[in-house]
């Protein structure tokens, strides 16, 4: 965007709504949103802090299980889906389910069968992510050009090869789109495990700010993990964009 | 004893010249109730290009498919240097309509992925794909991905993808269908080089009666519903003829016009 003729730099505007969230922290209008310097503030103090630590690591630690069993499943998932027409039948009412269904509702039911650790709030985390994924990868199956399958098989391609050298390369960009999304969800399912199931890492931060009225504590873990969220989510999209120039061609 | 040699020889060469790379025998295919083909035979003359030339919907391209072993006849049989066809073979190589190129992939990748589909080692298969690069006349854009070129070019990867696995048979399915008009002469003339100095068997599958009188030495008309062999045209003289004077020979124009009272009344 240019304003008075100068090219401002992607998402300037930022600094407009963190100015007016200083104004209105310092005009006192509520406790609860104290001035944004203050939290950023706050936000280097508890950085260094072994309890920020642990709560970083959890989180990392059950937010990259449950994406990764999200992305190993879900993608083979949504690509045989696309390809056979029987697991389709078989698997499209589910998946369509699971991915409208309010997950946190089911997440009682995985503290019964899984116990109140780390266990379930990974599997949590797998189950906000991986529907999206297995419907965007089966439409990037479905989309395929046929002639592709066609040259395929009539050079003699194994199964495998059409798999590795064909399908998941032709449904790339939808991959990509479907990872991006359903890691976005990841963050909401990591944080909602940690809350629901046992307080640990930044859900048993959340828990202890907002009970003891922390509020600048409170907002600088909120500001880290929007930070985070965001900086995965903008880095697939530039992988997207990277393979963005074949998805109209194939 | 000399003289019995060179005879033998001699009528091992005749009769080379005159079998057959691909005989179709009484193939029919049905989808459901519809009766795309019925019952079809043509025999195709090896180190020759036929034609299969017909109006849209008369199954040309079904039987070349057929003949690729991408789709099983519902009836008949196929026979490719004598031996049956079950599937696809290594000895039948396809081009295709709308090319079918990888679009993640360099040219130099795109050529060489017949092969690497049938195990060649890496840099032996690229040696032979820089080779068919020059050959089909796209020296230099090896590292170029298929979106930078233009239709003609993408189409000559397609063909040096199938030249390259060295099949007998190439199978080529209205390959110049998708490109324009000047594109497709220069197509044209380097096709006929192609049938002369590659030892090769084509079967051209095309809608243009023009296209298939100017490159064919076998002219197979299909008429549709149900599909079947309505004519098979031998042009005699154009062969010898220079690529640039065919298009204004009697013998053409005869072809050209004779074929042409015989579609008329199916194309709606």
């Amino acid at each position: 965007m240019k304003v008075f003729g100068i090219r401002l730099p992607g998402m300037s505007s930022l600094l407009l709504w963190g100015l007016l969230w200083e104004i209105v922290g310092r005009s006192g209008y509520s406790f609860f949103v104290p001035p944004l310097s203050d939290v950023v503030t706050t936000l280097f103090e508890i950085i260094g802090t072994a309890a920020f630590q642990k709560a970083l690591y959890e989180t990392a630690y059950a937010f990259c299980s449950g994406v990764f069993f999200a992305i190993v499943i879900g993608i083979p998932t949504g690509i045989l889906m696309g390809k056979n027409r029987l697991i389709d039948e078989l698997l499209l009412p589910w998946v369509n389910i699971f991915l409208s269904a309010p997950l946190t509702a089911l997440v009682p039911v995985l503290m019964v069968l899984f116990g109140f650790g780390m266990k379930s709030i990974i599997i949590t985390t797998t189950l906000f992510a991986i529907w999206i994924i297995i419907l965007n990868a089966r439409a990037g199956v479905m989309q395929i050009n046929r002639s592709l399958v066609e040259m395929a098989t009539s050079f003699g391609a194994t199964p495998w090869a059409a798999f590795s050298k064909i399908y998941f390369w032709a449904a790339l960009p939808e991959i990509l789109g479907g990872v991006r999304i359903g890691i976005i969800r990841a963050v909401k399912g990591v944080i909602i495990g940690q809350l629901l199931i046992s307080l640990v890492g930044f859900g048993a931060l959340f828990e202890l700010y907002s009970n003891n009225f922390l509020m600048k504590h409170f907002w600088a873990v909120l500001v880290v993990l929007f930070a985070l969220a965001f900086t995965i989510s903008e880095f697939l999209a530039y992988l997207e964009r990277r393979v963005s120039y074949y998805a109209a061609k194939r | 004893m000399a003289m019995l040699q060179t005879n033998a020889l001699a009528e091992d060469l005749v009769h080379h010249q005159t079998d057959n790379a691909v005989a179709v025998s009484g193939v029919s295919k049905n989808y459901g109730d519809v009766e795309a083909l019925k019952n079809l035979s043509l025999d195709f003359p090896r180190g020759q290009l036929t034609s299969l030339l017909g109006p849209s919907g008369c199954g040309k391209t079904t039987l070349l498919k057929i003949i690729a072993g991408l789709l099983e006849p519902t009836d008949g049989e196929i026979l490719v240097n004598g031996s049956p066809v079950t599937g696809p073979g290594e000895d039948r190589a396809f081009v295709f309509q709308d090319f079918a190129l990888l679009p993640w992939a360099s040219v130099l990748r795109n050529v060489a992925f017949g092969l690497e589909l049938r195990g060649v080692a890496r840099s032996e298969r690229e040696d032979i794909a820089i080779k068919y690069i020059k050959e089909v006349g796209l020296d230099g854009f090896e590292k170029s991905f298929p979106h930078e070129l233009s239709g003609g070019m993408r189409q000559r990867v397609g063909l040096a993808r199938a030249l390259s696995v060295d099949s007998d048979v190439l199978l080529m399915d209205e390959p110049f269908s998708a490109v324009d008009e000047q594109t497709r002469r220069k197509f044209q003339e380097d096709l006929l080089a192609l049938v002369a100095n590659e030892n090769k068997t084509f079967i051209f599958v095309t809608h243009s009666i023009e296209e298939a009188v100017y490159v064919s030495d076998q002219i197979a008309i299909l008429l549709p519903r149900p599909s079947r062999v309505a004519d098979i045209i031998r042009p005699t003289g154009l062969r010898e003829k220079d690529t640039a004077s065919i298009r204004r020979d009697p013998e053409y124009l005869d072809i050209v016009d004779e074929i042409w009272a015989s579609l008329k009344s199916y194309v709606e």
